[in-house]
């Protein structure tokens, strides 16, 4: 996804959490935050559910207090300031449109509580309506929508009010798919047409990198790595963001010999050199991660004369339309998954199961972490 | 089948239990609404509408303007009383919940009778009541607080207050706190956010509990009997002096049910204007 927005880097960030920890009853939900948001940017914290990235939004908008730490917005403490004095605004999970009001009235609320003069109100809301293509069902009730309808009742409600920055807490999570596809193009567009900061929580990997500018990956109550999506998924920092987002192929191994900028490491029988981008020393242990798109599978008969490859079986075959995935058993046991696209030079792709085949990658493709126990 | 049959055997009872004990009761109050009172007979059965046409009179609407009146006086304060009662049992945790629910519960195990009998004693001119304003020095004198409709009022609200508060706690348990949520997270606040959602949303609770404290307010008749001495003649009383001490059955049948027909209307205004939703909640 190409982004046309352009980030103001130079100035101050729009929000700023400094060294923030939570808790609940003994239990640290949150440890030791620390990261900040770019004023018009497309934010996304992503973490398996329990990670607290929903208790970090709730941070955000003030209905918890950090037990430790500072949270700023536009430089300023907002720490102890009640929900309804904040200038952020929250797209809920289930979206919380008020049953006894009709479409108009949910969406004027908020202005109604800053007393908004009437003509003003009714501007305001036909716009945001407008912009959610829902101004025929204003007079609607809130519980006569479907859920997509609902959705966008909810985005209205939350940006008649031009918020600071706009929270949104897993709101596609009970869409179905298609509309669930549809409605992040939407988000994307509606979020680069009005400027404002987007924050957005899910626990999809394919949402978040699809959506984003940067991605805050979270696990457990810490911030793994924030980044760019390319960053995020090409260049992993640790195990457990690249086994969150996206499917990965782990070797374990050690350096055998470092060399200036390589090293050599023993895979699977052979010798293989790498790059040495994190300053490796002779007996390093060391994770080497390939994805599975970067693998390649040859036939016996395909492969005159090639070197240095995994020898495995066939375990199963998955068609998927646009790719066939393999499960392959190597000679030593390991389980690897390989997807294959189709091409010109592949347009068959089939496979029998307990073939015998040969595996590669795309040379310098890998990534290589240090060893975690 | 076997569900069948169970299901046909408890509705059946329900059916029966409804019949014998409330459609054929007041069937037997209309048929004898319409008789007159004979000097040998309880009830001569000569069909005339006499009983009806004596209500139309200055002391019988006065008593029914009256009961009206202190019942809506009595819905009202037990709706600001249990209204919070509610709120707070709702919002407690789950263990001190329960607690607390049970001491709503547990005057229900004493007779009303008996406890408005102990009202007697808190309300009198030398009871705790008194006692504990001399004391405070809010008061100089003993106040004469029994025997008026202050202590009826009183004592409706003490016994009624439960079937106010249930009903409420209820429905304040049910409400969405994500629509809370997102009433402070639009900018409302505590008293916006109170007004323009939490109450919207608890009024088939506030409904329901107004029903069922309003209708017995203003037919029990020992409470305003005990605790507003002679002076104070309400609806209920009326009815049970017709019964038991003139020996007119026919004028107290229709008195009730001139009572049965206003309450229908009452339930029937509440019933059109509530959606189906709200009718199933009531239900």
């Amino acid at each position: 996804m190409v982004k046309t927005v352009q980030l103001d880097t130079t100035s101050k960030p729009l929000i700023e959490f400094i060294n923030v920890s939570k808790s609940f009853a003994d239990q640290l939900v949150l440890s030791n935050i620390n990261f900040s948001v770019k004023s018009g940017e497309f934010l996304t914290l992503l973490g398996p559910s329990g990670c607290g990235k929903t208790t970090l939004l709730r941070l955000i908008s003030g209905f918890e207090k950090p037990n430790t730490g500072e949270i700023l917005f536009n430089g300023k403490s907002v720490v102890g300031i009640s929900p309804h004095q904040r200038h952020v605004h929250t797209v809920f999970q289930s979206y919380a449109l008020f049953p006894h009001m009709n479409v108009f009235e949910n969406v004027a609320f908020g202005l109604r509580c800053q007393k908004v003069p009437k003509d003003e109100i009714n501007e305001r809301v036909d716009q945001a309506l407008r912009l959610v293509k829902l101004e025929t069902l204003a007079k609607r009730k809130a519980t006569q929508l479907s859920g997509g309808q609902q959705q966008r009742v909810a985005i209205a409600r939350a940006i008649v009010n031009k918020p600071l920055a706009l929270l949104l807490d897993e709101p596609l999570s009970s869409l179905d798919y298609r509309l669930r596809k549809d409605m992040q193009i939407e988000l994307i567009q509606l979020q680069r047409k009005l400027g404002i900061t987007f924050i957005f929580v899910t626990h999809d990997q394919e949402e978040a990198l699809s959506m984003s500018d940067r991605i805050v990956v979270m696990h457990e109550g810490h911030v793994e790595q924030i980044g760019t999506p390319r960053e995020v998924y090409e260049t992993p920092k640790n195990l457990t963001v690249a086994k969150f987002i996206g499917e990965v192929n782990i070797f374990d191994t050690e350096v055998i010999e470092v060399n200036q900028k390589t090293i050599k490491v023993n895979i699977d029988g052979y010798l293989h050199q790498l790059a040495n981008t994190k300053n490796f020393q002779t007996g390093d242990k060391l994770h080497m991660i390939i994805r599975p798109e970067d693998m390649r599978a040859y036939r016996m008969d395909e492969t005159e004369g090639q070197e240095r490859m995994l020898i495995g079986k066939v375990n199963e075959v998955i068609y998927k339309g646009c790719t066939v995935d393999l499960i392959i058993q190597l000679n030593n046991g390991k389980i690897v998954s390989v997807e294959e696209y189709f091409n010109e030079d592949d347009d068959k792709l089939e496979y029998q199961l307990n073939e015998t085949v040969i595996l590669n990658w795309l040379p310098g493709w890998e990534v290589v972490l240090p060893y975690e126990a | 089948m076997k569900h069948d049959t169970f299901k046909f055997f408890s509705l059946s009872t329900i059916w029966l239990w409804i019949i014998l004990f409330a459609i054929l009761p007041f069937v037997l109050m209309l048929v004898i609404s319409f008789a007159t009172a004979g000097e040998n007979n309880l009830v001569v059965y000569s069909f005339n509408l006499h009983n009806f046409l004596n209500l139309i009179n200055y002391a019988y609407l006065r008593i029914f303007t009256r009961s009206v009146f202190l019942a809506a006086y009595v819905t009202v304060i037990t709706l600001i009383i249990g209204y919070p009662f509610a709120y707070i049992i709702a919002h407690t945790s789950e263990r001190i919940k329960n607690l607390l629910l049970l001491l709503v519960i547990i005057p229900f195990w004493t007779s009303s009778l008996i406890r408005s009998y102990a009202m007697i004693t808190i309300l009198k001119t030398q009871g705790l009541l008194n006692s504990f304003l001399l004391w405070l020095g809010v008061i100089h004198m003993p106040l004469q607080i029994l025997y008026t409709n202050i202590a009826v009022i009183i004592g409706l609200v003490y016994s009624l207050l439960p079937f106010m508060v249930l009903p409420l706690y209820a429905n304040i348990e049910r409400l969405d706190q994500s629509l809370v949520d997102a009433a402070r997270d639009l900018g409302a606040n505590r008293y916006i956010t109170f007004k323009r959602v939490i109450i919207p949303q608890t009024i088939p609770g506030i409904i329901s509990g107004c029903i069922i404290v309003f209708l017995p307010a203003m037919t029990i008749f020992y409470i305003p009997d005990l605790l507003g001495g002679a002076k104070s003649m309400l609806l209920g009383n009326l009815i049970q002096d017709q019964f038991l001490f003139a020996n007119n059955w026919p004028q107290g049948a229709a008195i009730s049910v001139i009572l049965t027909a206003f309450m229908l209307i009452l339930l029937w205004l509440y019933w059109r204007n509530s959606r189906s939703k709200d009718r199933h909640e009531f239900l």
